[in-house]
C-alpha cells in the first residue's frame, strides 16, 4: 500500500477502524434508512464539519478511486477545498470537479444535478441524523419510535404546518420514507434535491460523526418525500434562470451583487453550470 | 458580470500563514518554549490531558503552544492525535490507596489518620494581584515535609468499616467497563461508562451541572469525604510474561463525596457516594464530577428523579463533550447558503399567499 505521506495509513484511518466502519456500512445497506451506531473517531477536523462523511469516504476509498468533494453544490467552497486537500494528502487519490468522472462524491447540502450512475458512491455529511429529533429530543425515545414505526408525530407536525402556514414549512432536510419502512433525514439538502434520491442508481451513504450514526440508501431504492394527497410534495427552487449558463431546471444561488441589494441567480452546482456553458 | 468567488484554496493557505504569524507574536519577545509551558502552566496541562483523555504533559504543552493558549483547541489536537494510537488492552484497576499524595483533605472529620495535608493550593491565598511577578519572577524553592511521602487510607474507608456507607463495587473486566473512545455511546450507560464520559467532559459544563444540584435542581446533600491529589502508578499485565508491570506514574485528582442517606424502618440508612477522578491537579473538576456522578445515580439507588438536568443521563452525557460541542456550535459559520435559499423561497411564498389572502 503506497501512502502519500508515510505518517498516515492510506486514507488516514487505521485498517481496524475502517473495518468497523465498513461493517456499519454493510448493515446500513441491508436495512435501508436505519441509523446504525458506530464508534466514530475524532478526526483532524471539527465535529459538525463533515467528520462523518470523511470517515465514510475514508472507509470506501481505494487507490484507484477518483474523488469529488462539494459543499453547497460547489467544489470551490472553503470546506470542500479543505476536505479534498485532506484526502489528496492522506490517500493520494485522484480528485476531480467533474461529476461524471468521480467514483466517490462527498457532499454537504446538495445532490449533483447530473444523474449519478451505478459506478458511483454519494457520501453525505450529516449533522443531525435523526429526522424526529426536533419533535423528540431524546435518542432513547426516537429509537423506540423507529422500531415501532410510530411516525404519527411527524405527520401531525406536517399537518400543523399546513394549518398554520398553508403549506409544509420545511425547506431543507425534508423528511423521506425509505423502502416503505424508515423515515430518514436526507441531511440538510434543499427539498429540491429529494426526488433525486428516489431509485437513484448510485449508492447513497450517510455519515454523522458527532452523533455516531451511519445510514444508507442502496441503489434503486424507493425514497418518498412525506406529504398528503391534497398537499403533495413539491420540489421548489427560485423561479429564475441561471444568469451564467441559462439553465432553467437547476437549483439556484441568490447572490447579492451591489450595495443596492441587486440580486443575480446562478447554479449552485458549479460543475453542472460549467458544463452547460460550453 | 458577477463571477463566482474562486480561490478558496489560496484563501485557506493565507489564513494558515497569518495564523502562524499571530501565534508567534512579536518577534522581539522570546519564543515560548514547550518546557516553559510544561513546567509553569501545569494546571492548563491538566485540563488538556483530562479532556483530551491522554496523559502526556509534553504533548499537552505542545498542543497549548500550537493552539495559542486556547485550551479547547489544544484538547482537540490531543484528541485527534489520540484516536490514531493503537489500543493495547485493559490496564489493571488503579489503586488510589497507594497514592503518594501532595494534597489530601477531608471536610467530614476535623482530623484524620495521616492528617489534613493542604499541599499546593490556591484555597487560602488572598486573590490579590502579585505585581512582583511583573518584574521579577524569582521564588525561593520549597521542600515539602516528610508527610508527603506516605500513603493514606481513604477516609470513606473509616465509614465503610462501620457499614455506614455503601461499598463501592469495582469492575475489572472490559465488559463491565466499555471503552467510550472505541464504542458508540449508548443510553442507558452503566456507571463505569458514565464516569468515563464525565472525566473527559468539559470542566465548565460539569461545574455548571454540579452547581445546579447544589442550588436545588436535583439536590443530594454532598460532603467532601476526601479530596486527594498525587501520584499513582499504572500497571498493565503483559500476557507474554504473565505479570503486571508499571507502565507509568501519573498525577491525578480524586474526590469522594459522602451523600444523603437512604433507608426506611426496615432497611437501616446508609450514606451514598459520588466519585470524581481526573488527570492532573484538577480538583474543581473532580468535585464537580463527584456531584454529577451522584446526581446521575438516582435510578440505581431507588430514588425518585426531580427531573433536574444533572439527573438526566442523556442530557449530561450527550452534551458534556467540549470537542463535540465546539465543533457543532461553531459549524454554523460554515456556508449554509443553499439551505438559506430554500428558506427564502419558502418564506416568500408563504408571505405572498398571506398578502393575497388579506387583499382578497
Amino acid at each position: 500500500m503506497s501512502n502519500s505521506e508515510e505518517d498516515f495509513n492510506f486514507a488516514y484511518l487505521d485498517e481496524q477502524t475502517k473495518r468497523m466502519i465498513r461493517r456499519a456500512l454493510i448493515k446500513a445497506i441491508c436495512i435501508p434508512g436505519y441509523q446504525v451506531p458506530f464508534a466514530s473517531r475524532e478526526m483532524p477536523m471539527p465535529y459538525g464539519w463533515g467528520t462523518g462523511g470523511v470517515q465514510v469516504t475514508a472507509a470506501c476509498l481505494q487507490e484507484t478511486d477518483v474523488l469529488k468533494v462539494i459543499d453547497q453544490g460547489s467544489d470551490d467552497t472553503t470546506n470542500a477545498v479543505s476536505i479534498r486537500k485532506f484526502f489528496e494528502r492522506v490517500a493520494g487519490v485522484k480528485t476531480t470537479e467533474n461529476t461524471g468522472k468521480a467514483s466517490v462524491i462527498q457532499t454537504r447540502h446538495r445532490i449533483p444535478e447530473q444523474v449519478l450512475s451505478e459506478d458511483q458512491i454519494l457520501v453525505y455529511q450529516v449533522p443531525i441524523p435523526e429526522p424526529l429529533r426536533f419533535l423528540e429530543p431524546r435518542e432513547t425515545e426516537t429509537r423506540v419510535m423507529h422500531a415501532l414505526e410510530e411516525y404519527g408525530l411527524m405527520h401531525v407536525k406536517l399537518y400543523e404546518d399546513i394549518s398554520i402556514n398553508g403549506e409544509i414549512s420545511t425547506a431543507y432536510a425534508y423528511p423521506v420514507k425509505v423502502n416503505d419502512r424508515y423515515i430518514m433525514d436526507p441531511s440538510p439538502t434543499p427539498k429540491f434535491d429529494n426526488p433525486k434520491m428516489n431509485f437513484c442508481p448510485a449508492i447513497q451513504l450517510f455519515g454523522a460523526g458527532r452523533e455516531q450514526r451511519i445510514y444508507a440508501v442502496p441503489p434503486y431504492t424507493k425514497v418518498i418525500s412525506l406529504d398528503f394527497e391534497d398537499y403533495p410534495f413539491e420540489a421548489s427552487r427560485a423561479e429564475k434562470t441561471c444568469e451564467i449558463c441559462g439553465a432553467t431546471n437547476t437549483y439556484l444561488d441568490e447572490v447579492v451583487i451591489d450595495d443596492k441589494g441587486t440580486r443575480m441567480f446562478s447554479c449552485s452546482d458549479s460543475d453542472y453550470c460549467n458544463s452547460q456553458k460550453s | 458580470m458577477y463571477v463566482a468567488v474562486k480561490g478558496g484554496e489560496r484563501a485557506i493557505d493565507n489564513a494558515h500563514r497569518w495564523l502562524e504569524d499571530e501565534r508567534r507574536g512579536d518577534r522581539k519577545v522570546t519564543d515560548l518554549s514547550v518546557d516553559q509551558i510544561k513546567t509553569q502552566l501545569s494546571l492548563s496541562i491538566a485540563k488538556v490531558m483530562a479532556e483530551g483523555s491522554l496523559f502526556d504533559p509534553e504533548l499537552a504543552s505542545l498542543a497549548i503552544k500550537q493552539a495559542r493558549g486556547d485550551l479547547i483547541e489544544a484538547i482537540f489536537l490531543i484528541r485527534a492525535y489520540r484516536t490514531t494510537l493503537p489500543r493495547f488492552g485493559f490496564g489493571q484497576p488503579i489503586n488510589t490507596d497507594k497514592m503518594i499524595a501532595k494534597r489530601r483533605i477531608s471536610a467530614t472529620f476535623k482530623d484524620i489518620p495521616g492528617g489534613q495535608l493542604l499541599g499546593p493550593t490556591f484555597d487560602y491565598t488572598h486573590r490579590l494581584l502579585d505585581f512582583k511577578l511583573l518584574a521579577d519572577g524569582s521564588i525561593d524553592e520549597f521542600e515539602p515535609g516528610k508527610d508527603t511521602e506516605q500513603m493514606f487510607q481513604h477516609v470513606t474507608q473509616f465509614l465503610n468499616n462501620e457499614g455506614i456507607i455503601e461499598t463501592e463495587e469495582t469492575s475489572s473486566s472490559e465488559a463491565e467497563s466499555p471503552d467510550l473512545t472505541r464504542q458508540p455511546l449508548e443510553i442507558p450507560a452503566n456507571r463505569a461508562l458514565r464516569l468515563q464520559a464525565l472525566t473527559r467532559s468539559d470542566e465548565g459544563f460539569l461545574l455548571g451541572m454540579a452547581y445546579s444540584t447544589q442550588r436545588g435542581f436535583g439536590r443530594n446533600h454532598p460532603f467532601v469525604g476526601e479530596l486527594r491529589i498525587g501520584l499513582i502508578s499504572v500497571e498493565f499485565e503483559i500476557p507474554e510474561i504473565g505479570f503486571n508491570i508499571e507502565i507509568a506514574e501519573i498525577e491525578i485528582s480524586e474526590c469522594e463525596t459522602v451523600n444523603q442517606f437512604l433507608g426506611s424502618k426496615t432497611h437501616p440508612p446508609k450514606f451514598t457516594r459520588g466519585y470524581g477522578f481526573v488527570f492532573g491537579q484538577s480538583e474543581r473538576k473532580a468535585i464537580s464530577m463527584a456531584l454529577v456522578d451522584r446526581a446521575l445515580r438516582w435510578k440505581e439507588l431507588g430514588e425518585v428523579s426531580d427531573g433536574a438536568p444533572a439527573q438526566d443521563e442523556e442530557f449530561v452525557l450527550y452534551h458534556g463533550d467540549n470537542i463535540q460541542a465546539t465543533g457543532f456550535v461553531e459549524h454554523i459559520k460554515l456556508p449554509h447558503y443553499v439551505d438559506f435559499q430554500a428558506e427564502l423561497e419558502l418564506i416568500r411564498k408563504i408571505r405572498k399567499t398571506a398578502f393575497e389572502a388579506k387583499k382578497g
